[in-house]
Order: C-alpha cells, then structure tokens, then sequence
C-alpha cells in the first residue's frame, strides 16, 4: 500500500501551488481559483488521514464534506462580487480596485 | 497496481493545478482547474472514499468550476489574462520563497513521521455508510452547511442581481 507521507506530499504541493498562484495572480478570478486549489489539497490531506489512520470513523470525510460545502458557498459570494465589482468599477484587475483607498 | 494509479491521478492533479497558476487565459486555466478536480476525485476513489469522489465531481467538477466559467464570459476575457504582477516583481519572488519553505517543513515532517496504514478497510467510504453517520452522529454540522449554503445562495442573488447605475467610478 503506497505510505501516507505520498498523498501528504502531493496535497502540500498542490496547496503551495494554490498559494502562488493567489499570491502571482493579479485578477480576482484567477485568485479565488487558486483558493480553489487550496481547499481542495486540504481536502485531499483530510481524506488521506481518516483512509489511514481512523478508517472505521468517517469523521474525516464528515469535515472533507463540510470543507467541500463552504467551498462551494465561498466561490458563490465570491464570483457574485466580482460580477458586482465589475459593473462598478469595469475591471477585477485588484491593483486597480482601492475603493477604500482614502 | 495502487502505485499505477495513484501515480498517474498524482501527476494529473499537480499538471491541473500547474496549468491553473500558468496559463494566462482565464478559460484555460478553469479548464484546468476541472482537470485537477476529476484527478483529486479519482485519488478519493483510490482511496476508498466514493461517496466524496462524487461529490468531489458533482460540486467542484459541476457546479463550480461552469460558474468560473460563466463568470469568465461575463467579466470578459480580454480584461482577465493579465498575469505578470508588473507592479510588484516582488511579490512572485515571495510566493516561490513560500513555496520552497512550504516544501521544506512538509517534506523533512513526512520524512521523519512513520505512518503506517491502517487495516482493515470495511467499505466505510460507501455512500450509505457516510449518509448514515452524516444524517445521526453529524447532524446538526450537516445542517449549519445547509444554513451556510442559504445564507450564500441569498448574498449571491443580493449582491449579483442588483441593477443600479454605477457609483464611485472616478472621473476621468
């Protein structure tokens, strides 16, 4: 059976893929994907653990579909913002979005 | 047979997800992001948690990634492909230092920890399993989510379907 340290590494790199790509992306869009990527690595480390450490509980898969739940509310608010930033300010590009600016 | 598997639904995650942080068309890169989706669904099928990996493809795969899409051909393709932070150089320099740190800490900590597989998988990936432990032992978490979703739903519509003139658009 392939160690559990495999799937924690491939869900660390997909997360820190996330993180450059919320970190080296300069529209809103392509930044609330990269959260996507994220939440999704965190999902993948929630069910490696409960596959090898507790697999007679399902509580890991409980909070996987929590993550997956709040996930999915996130991107809603989320892209519904940027529809309402664009029809205010024509662009999602958030260098150019400094409304709070004083 | 585990290792073919794992190995090539692995490598089609980490390809998605490079793809997503790469490419400069924001199609492209939704596009991508359901390819790392489909492939972090079927590691949860090799894993053995079923129930997720449709769920996994019935909300990422389905629902989320057609409203990237959506909102992609609403805001505008042209006014999104722009990837290079010209402003701040720095910044991708700190997410790659990030990166690597990142790297470093998991990779020294899943070195030096042991863990073994558990034995003895009895199916507890199964929809009627996880339903069963969902709607008793879970149950009020189960409907907080739901709460979550309506509050969600409602933003969504409030915030989205508003049709005012355009406020604070600076002269020019």
């Amino acid at each position: 059976m392939i160690p559990l340290s495999w799937y924690l590494a491939v869900a660390a790199i997909l997360f820190v893929i996330g993180f450059y790509g919320v970190l080296s992306r300069r529209n809103a869009i392509a930044i609330l994907m990269g959260i996507e990527l994220m939440l999704n690595a965190v999902n993948l480390n929630l069910v490696a653990f409960w596959r090898y450490t507790q697999p007679d509980q399902v509580a890991g898969q409980v909070f996987a579909i929590i993550v997956i739940t709040v996930a999915a509310a996130e991107a809603a608010v989320g892209l519904a913002l940027f529809i309402a930033l664009y029809r205010l300010r024509g662009t999602v590009h958030i260098d150019e979005i400094d409304l709070l600016r004083g | 047979m585990e290792w073919v598997f794992f190995g090539l639904f692995g490598v089609l995650a980490l390809v998605g997800s490079v793809g997503v942080v790469v490419s400069r068309n924001a199609v492209h890169s939704a596009l991508f992001l359901l390819v790392n989706f489909a492939a972090t669904a079927l590691l949860f099928l090799v894993l053995g948690a079923q129930f997720l990996a449709l769920a996994q493809v019935l909300v990422y795969a389905g629902a989320i990634v057609v409203l990237f899409i959506f909102v992609v051909m609403l805001v505008g393709n042209e006014t999104v492909d722009d990837f290079v932070a010209r402003e701040r150089p720095w910044l991708r320099w700190a997410a790659v230092g990030f990166f690597l740190v990142f790297i470093a800490v998991a990779g020294y900590s899943l070195v030096m920890s042991g863990w073994e597989a558990a034995k003895g998988l009895a199916d507890y990936g199964a929809v009627e399993r996880v339903g069963a432990v969902l709607y008793r032992e879970y149950l009020l978490p189960f409907e907080l989510a739901s709460v979550i979703l309506l509050a969600a739903m409602i933003g969504a519509i409030i915030l989205a379907a508003r049709t005012r003139p355009p406020l604070g658009r600076p002269e020019e």
